[in-house]
């Protein structure tokens, strides 16, 4: 395992620069995820780091050692692909294997045998081994292509959204036994994902991606509660960030355009006398979601939408008017730059 | 009546539809059948009018092909020791022996030299450049995948002189090499662009995920890309192999002893005198037994092959 350092690298297809200036450490031992919507740049940097790009400009080093002028082979870096990318032609065991027989690594037979059957093991494979890649299911291949990379152990594993096509109580067993391996091996790991769970129970560090920069990176706890820009700030939160305009509740820091509320950020119910003068205002209950462990109240406000979370046994009922007030909000200003709301 | 699928085709299509497929093997079949029929003639048999159907086979043909035959006075036949084998046997009958062996084996060997030499050639190199047309960037490559294909725009025996004197400057008149070269200038043209196009089917992501599993891009082309275009491999080896194998022209006018094919040297077998037409069926049906044996081993790919891209999977 080691340390992967992502300097200035720049890749661009025609006019449009996938991957701008990027730079990035993945310490030893680092489970890094990348966030971002589609065409952000996260495949295309795990491509890069992979050697199936050539970078326009930066540099990619891995364990101290500059590795442009290197074979994805030589860089020893495992890989799982989007689309699982099984070779058709082979059984599951031959592709688990596939990477344990190649000329660098060409591991005798009966090591190759143990390590297959561990792999298995974990990711709940094992009686499909003879099977033909091209007889799983969808969920199973993506599991024998996760396999096909914890086979080996590379100086990173780099891994593009590889639990998405499972179902959710299997996606939730390999979210736990990902880390757990991860932590077991010490091993270094480089994370594509959309999924917020995923991202916030998994990663040392979270990087967000916005047309191919890099617009921060933090802990998953930083990148949640210390957004830099109302971007990041979208990234994460079930249910999304309300943005609203900033003078909504009252007076707001000088040049701020934007006021973002989280659930945490709404105090709902505030007494009649100190609610008004601390800023509260009444909103209309419009729709309750009731999700099972959560409850989600969807509330109308001056014209505007806000979605925010009640209590689980919530007595409220659509209709009804609740006073709501900002609790140490987000400001930013009219480029969704974050403002420090010293000012209150 | 059972319950039907709105895909399944009814009984009644289904009927008319096999009684055309039958007729139309049938109509096909018939030149063969009575090609391979005429081959277990004897010569009366084979001109008789009206034809015979119903016949006593023999296999005459086959040794009058095999064999070339010297006429000896009744007084020799009688001096020779008993005829070894049913071959002696049929020839003395005619008051003849047997002399040596015909020159049809060489020139059938011939035929499986320069047919297959040339299929694996235009096979191999085919493979390699559909390969590197697929994935690289290559300066100019629609000219090139162009100019490539427009070597197959004018009929080939257009350059038939051209040719002949060259060869004949080459020292490539009449030699196994010279027509192996022919036959791979002519079909590689077919092999690059067939085997494009399966190649552009196979995703890019398994050659990827070979590179990162420790793989040379060549043990990844070999190892991942050349078994899945096995179909597409086979198919256009199948094309190629029927090319060479029935070429007459070229084969006419290139060869006339030692590299000469069997389409030339077949029709020289009806002889002088007498003709021999079951001899000649009898070289026309060994000599359409490989390109059969060929084509129903590799049949499934070849029906894969002919449809490919029909059906996107």
């Amino acid at each position: 395992m080691a340390e992967v350092v992502l300097s200035n690298l720049t890749k661009r297809f025609g006019k449009t620069s996938a991957v701008d200036d990027v730079t990035l450490t993945i310490p030893d031992g680092a489970f890094v995820v990348l966030l971002g919507p589609t065409g952000a740049g996260k495949t295309t940097t795990l491509r890069l780091i992979a050697g199936l790009e050539r970078p326009d400009a930066g540099d990619v080093r891995i364990g101290g050692r500059s590795v442009l002028g290197e074979t994805p082979a030589q860089r020893d870096v495992a890989m799982v692909f989007q689309q699982y990318s099984l070779y058709p032609h082979l059984s599951v065991r031959d592709n688990l294997a596939f990477p344990l027989r190649s000329p660098l690594m060409n591991w005798p037979a009966d090591k190759i045998e143990a390590r297959i059957r561990e792999v298995a093991e974990v990711l709940r494979i094992a009686h499909k081994l003879d099977n033909k890649a091209t007889q799983l299911s969808g969920g199973e291949m993506q599991r024998v292509s996760i396999g096909r990379a914890l086979v080996r152990r590379p100086q990173i594993y780099l891994m593009d959204e590889p639990l998405s096509s499972l179902d959710a109580k299997l996606r939730g067993e390999l979210r736990v036994e990902l880390k757990r391996i991860q932590q077991e091996l010490g091993a270094t790991l480089l994370y594509v994902t959309h999924d917020q769970v995923e991202a916030m129970t998994m990663a040392t560090h979270v990087g967000v991606l916005d047309r191919g920069r890099l617009v921060q990176f933090g802990t998953p706890r930083e990148i949640y509660e210390n957004p830099t820009s109302l971007y990041v700030a979208t990234r994460l939160g079930q249910p999304r960030i309300n943005t609203l305009p900033a003078d909504l509740f009252g007076p707001a820091p000088v040049g701020a355009a934007t006021i973002g509320l989280r659930p945490e950020h709404i105090a709902q119910d505030v007494g009649d006398d100190s609610g008004e003068a601390q800023g509260a205002k009444p909103a209309r209950v419009g729709r309750i979601e009731r999700l099972g462990d959560q409850t989600r109240l969807h509330l109308t406000l001056d014209g505007h939408e806000i979605v925010t979370l009640t209590d689980v046994h919530t007595t409220l009922a659509p209709g009804d008017t609740l006073a709501i007030r900002p609790q140490n909000p987000l400001y930013f200003d009219e480029h969704g730059d974050r403002i420090a709301a010293a000012g209150r | 009546m059972s319950a039907h699928s709105i895909t399944e085709p009814s009984s009644g299509t289904k009927w008319i539809a096999g009684i055309l497929v039958v007729g139309y093997a049938v109509v096909t079949l018939i030149p063969l059948l009575w090609i391979v029929a005429t081959g277990f003639k004897t010569p009366a048999d084979a001109i008789s009018y009206p034809p015979k159907v119903v016949f006593d086979p023999t296999l005459e043909g086959y040794v009058n092909l095999f064999t070339t035959r010297t006429r000896v006075t009744p007084e020799q036949l009688e001096a020779l020791p008993p005829p070894e084998g049913f071959a002696e046997e049929i020839v003395r009958s005619y008051g003849m022996v047997i002399a040596g062996p015909s020159r049809f084996g060489e020139r059938f060997m011939n035929s499986v030299i320069i047919g297959f030499g040339s299929t694996f050639l235009s096979i191999f190199l085919g493979t390699l450049a559909a390969y590197a047309f697929s994935r690289f960037k290559i300066p100019l490559k629609d000219d090139l995948l162009f100019f490539i294909l427009s070597t197959r725009m004018m009929p080939p025996i257009a350059v038939a002189i051209p040719i002949f004197l060259m060869y004949r400057e080459l020292g490539l008149s009449d030699t196994h090499l010279g027509m192996i070269l022919l036959y791979t200038a002519v079909n590689i043209s077919l092999a690059v662009w067939l085997l494009k196009g399966f190649i552009d089917e196979i995703p890019r992501e398994y050659e990827e995920a070979a590179l990162i599993d420790g793989y040379t891009r060549f043990q990844a082309f070999y190892k991942v890309v050349l078994p899945q275009a096995a179909t597409g491999i086979a198919s256009t080896a199948i094309f190629c192999l029927i090319f060479a194998w029935n070429e007459y022209a070229f084969a006419v006018l290139l060869t006339s002893g030692t590299a000469q094919t069997a389409p030339p040297f077949i029709p020289t077998i009806i002889g002088v005198g007498g003709q021999d037409w079951p001899a000649v069926a009898a070289g026309a049906t060994l000599f359409l037994l490989p390109v059969l044996v060929f084509t129903v081993l590799l049949r499934k790919h070849l029906l894969r092959g002919i449809t490919f891209g029909a059906v996107r999977k």
